[in-house]
């Protein structure tokens, strides 16, 4: 029995008080990923008044098993390596909301933010790092049956089909390490690939070689979930020939790649064709004061480190704003 | 053998510092033919070990049934939370709260405590005006990083209002129960039997669902 312990989320001393709609911050950041909980640390360090606002504390790396190129560790758990992020962020008196999204920003001399349950919190800067989540196919059925056989997150759901037989969407990098994890619990393992091959890195192919009750359909895509209560069936259509067949399975696992979180800024700040925000390289958007940070920018190459090195930029343009507004 | 390794032990008893009174768990096992049975009481009995503030008891499911009705435990292996004063406040744990589940475990055990963070005050207020029977069930997985914070919600509300029950409840022991409710994704959250909510919800959320009750 393992226990994967948060022993930060325990500590007697946390310094952070909770948000406070009646003032005006000097700087918000919306989101707890490595973008957001860096910046944190940089603008409690300057000393600018700042608040954070984090959905899922963690980001995605709350959703990894295990990070080995993240510089200091050679190998840490994605809870793990959360926990000292936050213990970082946790000495420090910040304005701190956890569990409320950001719904909507306003910009202006003064920004407003406001949060799921509808209280409004204004800032003279903003910092948006608010990551990416699970794409989805955007097809007949996944939304109905998420929760009900159509699965996002492996480390969290893979246990629940033990013994069955499940699809996996997607042959990338996501797709295939879904695929290892679900391998060694489920009886039979169907990946979906639009490409020729798995596009995957060659250490997973390996890995994945290494089971004997994986197949793949290739140049193909999902079309269709079926099913009343639970998954049932996914018509697969090959994409060269344009003809359906039909799957039956107790799951699918969509594991196409993430979509930035970016819905709430969008009118405001300018975005790529993929949604993603546009910065500079001290990460400031088209809005005077408002700057971004890591996976949801489009900044290239999507990593921890990358998106915490961004943080600390966006962090350090945001207070160099504030020093010069004063 | 022991469950914790010494680190674990220590990092266990520096959390358990953070309690205020006394806490009671109630282990409800069967000697034989439970999965998870003896971990779950070797689990109880470790951790109440760690803190002078923690004590438990172990009761038999035939030989103590009049237990298992006065804290109404449904299946077994199961864990009740009980205050200073041995008052039940519908927290209960079905399965070993292991992997990251301890999270929920401990932090309901230093809610119970006492030592709880206040409550925004509408929140608090929507929460006091609940006067109808409400059963909260979260069904976990053990490698679910999101799962203790739904837990989390559901126990504190039982505290908070002596008309919410909640149930953590291993999806991975109670296989038939997670499938008479279609568990194929975790955390999922029942109330009373109808209504789901999928994934970590703020309390507000649940609440919103609890009052829209009929
Ligand atoms: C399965 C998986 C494995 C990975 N493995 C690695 C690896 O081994 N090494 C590596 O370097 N990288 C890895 N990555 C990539 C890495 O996790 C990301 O690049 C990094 O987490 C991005 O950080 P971020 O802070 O920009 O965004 P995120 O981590 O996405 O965090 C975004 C934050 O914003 C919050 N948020 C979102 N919307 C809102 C809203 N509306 N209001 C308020 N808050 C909001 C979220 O809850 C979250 O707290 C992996 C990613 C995945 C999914």
């Amino acid at each position: 029995m393992d226990f994967n312990l948060s022993t930060i989320s325990f500590a007697a001393e946390k310094n952070f008080t909770p948000v406070d709609p009646g003032k005006v911050y000097d700087v918000l950041i919306i989101g707890g990923g490595p973008a957001g909980m860096t910046a944190a640390v940089y603008c409690m360090r300057k000393g600018v008044d700042t608040a954070i606002i984090i959905k899922n504390i963690g980001g995605q790396v709350a959703e990894t098993s295990s990070v080995e190129n993240y510089l200091g560790y050679k190998y840490i758990n994605g809870v793990e390596l959360v926990d000292k992020f936050k213990e970082q962020v946790f000495q420090f008196s910040i304005g701190y909301e956890e569990g409320q999204g950001v719904t909507a920003v306003t910009d202006g001399d003064i920004k407003s933010v406001t949060l799921d349950d509808g209280r409004v919190l204004r800032s003279r800067a903003l910092i948006i790092a608010s990551g990416k989540s699970w794409k989805k196919l955007g097809i007949p059925g996944e939304q109905r049956l998420t929760g009900r056989g159509v699965a996002y997150c492996t480390i969290c759901d893979a246990p629940l089909f033990a013994g069955k037989k499940v699809v996996v969407v997607g042959g990338g990098n996501s797709g295939v390490e879904a695929a290892i994890d679900l391998a060694s619990v489920a009886s039979e393992v169907v990946i979906v690939q639009l490409m020729e091959e798995l596009t995957a890195d060659k250490i997973l192919i390996d890995k994945l070689n290494s089971f004997n009750n994986v197949s793949m359909i290739f140049s193909s895509r999902v079309t269709e979930i079926i099913g009343e209560d639970l998954v049932k069936e996914v018509t697969v259509e090959n994409v060269d020939t344009g003809k359906s067949s039909t799957v039956v399975t107790d799951g699918i696992f969509i594991e196409i790649g993430l979509d930035p979180n970016s819905s709430f800024a969008s009118g405001v700040v300018e975005m790529n064709s993929a949604s993603e925000i546009l910065v500079d390289s001290g990460c400031a958007t088209n809005r005077d004061g408002i700057f971004a940070a890591g996976d949801v920018t489009s900044v290239p190459f999507k990593q921890i480190i990358i998106a915490g090195g961004e943080g600390a930029k966006a962090a350090l343009s945001a207070c160099e704003y504030i020093l010069k507004r004063n | 053998m022991a469950l914790f390794d010494v680190k674990v032990q220590n990092q266990l008893k520096d959390i358990l510092k953070n309690m205020k009174e006394n806490v009671k768990i109630i282990n409800f096992t069967q000697a034989i033919e439970c999965p998870m049975c003896k971990e779950t009481r070797a689990f109880a009995e470790e951790i109440a070990s760690l803190s002078e503030k923690l004590s438990v008891i172990v009761y038999d499911q035939i030989a103590d049934s009049d237990m298992i009705k006065k804290y109404g435990v449904e299946r077994i292996p199961a864990i009740v939370l009980l205050d200073k004063d041995g008052k039940d406040h519908g927290v209960k744990f079905y399965g070993l709260p292991g992997g990251y589940e301890i999270n929920s475990f401990l932090s309901s055990i230093i809610e119970m405590s006492g030592m709880k963070q206040a409550l925004p005050a509408d929140i608090a207020s929507r929460i006091k005006k609940i006067d109808k029977d409400v059963h909260i069930q979260v069904f976990v997985g053990l490698s679910c990083p999101h799962c203790p914070a739904a837990v989390e919600v559901a126990h504190r509300l039982a505290m908070e209002n002596s008309n919410i029950k909640g149930d953590m409840i291993d999806s991975n022991n109670f296989v038939h129960l997670a499938q008479k409710y279609n568990v194929t994704g975790v955390p999922k959250i029942i109330i009373n039997e109808k209504y789901e909510l999928l994934g970590a919800h703020p309390m507000n959320t649940v609440l919103d669902v609890i009052e829209s009750l009929k």
